[in-house]
This record gives C-alpha cells, structure tokens and sequence, in this order.
C-alpha cells in the first residue's frame, strides 16, 4: 500500500490543534515543548478562549512558542512573565492568562516574580518546562540540575558543594496560600501526555474560577543539552529526573472541596 | 467623590495619584521607596478600583512593578508606576523592552541624591539616565520635568496622551523636594476610563483579544533575530523619535525678550533660579530665564535662537554635577558664547544667592574673555 492509499479522510482519526499554526518549530527532535504546546493549544480551544486569552512566553527555548500558537502574547524578559500575567489578568479579569517558562526562567532569574504571583493568588497558570538545563543558551547549568548532572557550567557533574542542590519550585509552591493548584507532569508517554492535558484544563478552570494561582511543572528532556538521543533522553529522564521531580499532583484545593 | 475639577492643598506626590484616579488611569503598580511612597499610599487610602475601577497593585520589587507596566501596557490599557532614583535604575531593562515593544506606559522618577544608595533627599542627578535612554540599545523616551505640585497634577493625563500617541514609555522626571512639598493645586475634572471599544479602536496593536477574528494573533514583543528586520525595527523606531523631537519640545521663557544673561534650569532647580532672576532684575540685570520643559526632546532650537538673539553668557543651574549642561553647550556649539554650570550634590539645594554668585562668575569670565 502507498502512502497516499493510507492517508485517507476516513483513516484519519486525529487532528492538528486549529490554533496550532503551519510555522515549521524551532524545537529540536525529541523535545518536549512542541507536545506541551499541542496540549495548550487543545485546551484553549476546547474552552472556546482562543479570543480571550493572553500567553506570556519567556526567554530561553520557548522564546517563539508566540508563533506557533494562534491567540494574543507577549514576550516577557527574562523570568518576568508571571508579573505581566499579574497585570493582564488584573486588568482583564475574563481573559484567560498563562506564562510559559522554562527552569532558568522560574526557577532562577524569575523566582521573586514566580513565586510573588503565585502567592498573591493571582489567578493565571505558571506552565513550567523543567528539563534540568539552560537549552537555548547552550546547556549550562539549570536552578534543577541534579547532583552529579554535567553540563558545560559544572562539566565534572553538579556538586552541592560548589553549586547548591536542585531547586524544587513546585514543593514550595504548595506551601503558598495563593496557590490553588500545584502538579508536576510529563509527556513523555501517551498515558502522560493525557494526564497531561487534563492538569492543564484544571489550572486553566481554576484560573477563570477565580480560585487562586496553578503551576504546572512538566519535567522535560533536553536531548540537545543532554546530549542524547530522544529515547535515551527519555529513558534517562524516568530513571534520574522523576527521582528528584517525581509526577503527580502535590496540591489541590478542589481535591477536598 | 467630586466630579468636577477641586481646588486642594497637596503634596506633588498626592497630586500625582489623585490626577491618576482623575485622568482614567487603568491601573497603578509600584514599590515603596523614600521620597514617593505617598504615591502608592494615597493610591491604597483612595481605593480608586471601588470607584473607577482603577487596580492598585504593591508589586514585589520595582523589576516586577516595571513589568506589570509592561504587561498591562501591551494590552492597551493606561498604565503607571512610579518610584525612586535607585528604584528607577532597576527598572531600566524593561523599559527598554517597553520602547523596543513599543509600549505605552508612565514612570514617575521622584528623583533622590545617588549614587547607588546614596541619600534619600532631593537631587536631578538622573538627567542623564532619563533623556539617553537609560537602559540598552538605541531609543529615547519622552521625559517630563514638572517644577510645581500643579505640574504634577497636571502632566499625568499628559504623560498617557503622549505615551498613547507615540506608543512609548513616557517619563515624569521629579525630585524630592516637589514630590515632597504641599501647595494649592487644581485637580482635573474625572475623566470617565476607555471602555474596550475604545481601546480596540486606539490600540490595534494591543494584545488582549479584542478583535482577534478579524485581525489575527498579536504579540507585543521586543525581539526580532533577522538583522535586516530588526535594522527596519530600529530606523522605525529612530523615524518615530525624529517626529517626536519636531512635535513636542516643550519650555517656558521668562524674560527673554531683553535678556543678556540666560539661565536654563528645570524642575525645583528652576524654581529656585526664578527666584535669583527676580532679585537680579530688581538689580536692573538683565537676567532671562528659559525653563525645558520636555528634557527630551530637549529645547535645543529655542536656546540656539537666544543665542543668536545677543545672549552674553548662559548659566545652568542643575542639582547635579552637570548633566543638562552638555546638551546646552550642544544648543549653545556654533557660537562663542560661554555657558557655565552651577549644581549643588548631595541632597543639598542651591538657594537663589548661591546662584546670582555663579551668575556674577559668569559675567567676569565673559568680560575676561
């Protein structure tokens, strides 16, 4: 059978997001933000926001996610997008607001603007891409690093001694009486990625709720920065990364109410 | 609350949040900081978001303050922050980002003595900072020096229409002692804020979905990596900055018509060398005085033409080392004519004495010369 035999209107059984646009990614093979990105799209859509929301995209990998995903953004500096979540959401409290960050982002340069959004309960979703390294920069050393990972920053292996210990955001994010949801997920099988999406249409219901501030961690690869295939990547990021980063929700006030 | 224009007794920091209230200002964000915290405090006791639904937001830092800016900005909505000379210079990043994105916005710079921590009392020493763009790359932003607590009340709505015009942060450029000082002030009448019909028509550019069917997706942003793009970006922008300095110079002259001494001073500074001028021309002196109100775009055409008109000598007066002095002597380039400055440092204010002494200096060196 040719290919064209097989792609068939009646065989097709899956759909690109509609807001998800033509524009060839950046991301390089085996990342996971072109998955995290299909999943924002889906859920934005499927709550019929794509004209009421506002993205707020970082610097570091996920710099362009503006242009692959179809309603309005902005391009924060360097860890500052949760305080221009703040002002949007504030100023236009039916409008559904996100940033997207990667780990030096919100765990490094951002963690005051992270962790203050947070905490004032503003009620925007923090997506945070957690792949343990500085991707776009060229694989220095991440905030969540794990002991002993090299990277062209601590090239003999991250030592608590020099470098400190991995920072676990979403631990203390927990901790804030702003928040209203905290999850840590992956997508690096179908099953996660599922589970995935669901975290992301509960952080996004909770925000247009009114219930408080959501972080959504996606523990990542990087098989650039790590220098591995994609599979291997995965496979090292199940058996290291969930280790420190393990997934599943760590709080959620509608849990129990 | 009073509906039409009210006649007070203020501090020029209050003034600055009752225009605020007053003007249809969508939101504040700010951080504490001596001399200008009575911003945000009159802001808090006010609670405009109960009356006009104005959000006051006490932002972790003044990188986050700066940021809010940037972000309620981009969704076309008149914004401000205000804060602090040390709490400004660490707000300078974004507000290259806001010019390189093109984001309306209003910093108020209640101006203290530096550097670094340096004194909490009054000084103009962020001349430089604030007319050279002050953070990086190639931009202006448009800066206002009010010299009286009515200034302040008044330039706010100023501020936001020239911000709104040019797309561009615009910059109250204060100090201490007028943020600090009471005097009777005229408030505006309320003036209602823009409803979403009106900044989908102002603001096409904004990213807040309003329209976006028919438009398209938007992105306030201030990176471009294809140099030939970004070199396009950058003419546009200096094209934009070039229009802005044949539009809005703005400056008051007192006395120039006969004037053989010049004095160029803004703010409290000009205050005070008004002051000397009247006790100079009481004297018999012919003393003028020529006050930029706008610092950028500055008023080099009007100093030029003084010069022409037979000035003998310019005095500027500056609470600081000598920042606007270059931009005179620039004004001032193609003629002989000597321009001195005086300054005092510290969080020390010249009183008018001090500066008829410099005046007095810079008439012997002219004769000398």
């Amino acid at each position: 059978m040719e290919k064209k035999d097989i792609i068939r209107p009646e065989n097709l059984v899956y759909d690109k997001p509609r807001l998800l646009n033509d524009t060839p990614m950046h991301y390089c093979p085996g990342c996971s933000h072109g998955v995290v990105h299909k999943l924002i799209a889906e859920v934005v859509d499927e709550m019929g926001m794509a004209e009421r929301t506002i993205g707020v995209s970082p610097v570091g990998c996920a710099v362009f996610a503006y242009k692959y995903i179809d309603f309005d953004w902005q391009e924060a500096a360097h860890g500052r997008a949760p305080a221009i979540a703040t002002a949007c959401k504030r100023l236009w409290p039916d409008r559904l607001v996100f940033t997207y960050q990667g780990d030096g982002d919100i765990a490094c340069i951002g963690t005051a603007e992270a962790l203050h959004t947070l905490n004032r309960g503003d009620n925007v979703t923090l997506i945070f891409v957690n792949n343990a390294i500085y991707g776009m920069t060229g694989g220095q050393m991440a905030p969540t690093t794990l002991i002993g990972q090299k990277t062209v920053t601590c090239p003999y292996g991250r030592d608590p001694k020099l470098h400190g210990y991995p920072l676990r955001l979403a631990d203390l994010a927990t901790k804030l009486d702003g928040t209203a949801y905290v999850t840590r997920q992956s997508v690096d099988t179908p099953a996660a990625i599922r589970k995935a999406k669901r975290a992301i249409r509960k952080a996004f219901d909770y925000s247009m709720e009114g219930r408080g501030s959501n972080l959504i961690e996606m523990v990542s690869t990087c098989s650039s920065g790590w220098k591995m295939t994609p599979e291997k990547a995965n496979e090292w990021m199940r058996q290291y990364m969930f280790d420190c980063y393990p997934t599943g929700d760590l709080k959620d006030i509608g849990a129990n109410s | 609350m009073a509906q039409e224009s009210e006649i007070v007794l203020l501090k020029g920091n209050e003034a600055i949040a009752h225009a605020a209230i007053r003007c249809g200002c969508d939101a504040y964000f700010g951080y504490p900081i001596t001399p200008q915290s009575e911003v945000l405090e009159t802001l808090a006791a006010e609670q405009p978001w109960t009356t006009t639904g104005m959000v006051v937001v006490q932002a972790e830092s003044e990188v986050a303050a700066i940021n809010m800016l940037y972000g309620g900005g981009g969704t076309g909505k008149r914004v401000m922050t205000s804060s602090s000379s040390p709490g400004v210079a660490l707000m300078q990043e974004c507000i290259a980002y806001m010019a390189g994105a093109e984001v309306p916005g209003l910093i108020v710079n209640v101006q203290r003595g530096g550097p670094g921590l340096g004194t909490i009392q009054p000084s103009q020493g962020d001349y430089n900072q604030s007319t050279r763009g002050g953070g990086n790359g190639d931009y202006n932003v448009i800066v206002l020096a009010p010299y009286s607590v009515q200034e302040m009340a008044d330039f706010v709505d100023k501020a936001f229409d020239l911000a709104f015009k040019y797309r561009t942060p615009v910059i109250i450029l204060s100090d201490g002692i007028i943020g600090q000082m009471m005097e009777r002030v005229t408030l505006p009448p309320f003036k209602p804020r823009r409803t979403d019909e009106e900044i989908q028509r102002e603001c096409p550019w904004a990213a807040n979905g309003l329209g976006l069917k028919e438009r398209g997706p938007q992105v306030v942003t201030s990176l471009e990596l294809d140099p030939s793009e970004m070199e396009k970006r950058n003419r546009t922008l200096q094209e934009k900055y070039a229009r802005i300095e044949t539009a809005e110079v703005r400056y008051e002259e007192t006395h120039t018509d006969d004037a053989e001494w010049l004095i160029v001073a803004f703010g409290s500074a000009a205050r005070i060398s008004a002051k000397a001028m009247e006790v100079a021309r009481e004297k018999g002196e012919r003393v003028g005085l020529l006050r930029p109100i706008t610092l950028w775009p500055f008023p080099e055409k009007e100093i030029a033409r003084l010069v022409r008109q037979g000035i003998k000598g310019i005095l500027v007066v500056e609470i600081n080392a000598g920042q606007m002095v270059y931009d005179v002597r620039l004004a001032a380039r193609h003629t002989n004519v000597p321009v001195t400055q005086f300054g005092r440092m510290g969080g020390i204010v010249p009183d008018p004495d001090e500066i008829l002494a410099a005046l007095q200096n810079l008439k012997n060196e002219a004769q000398d010369a």
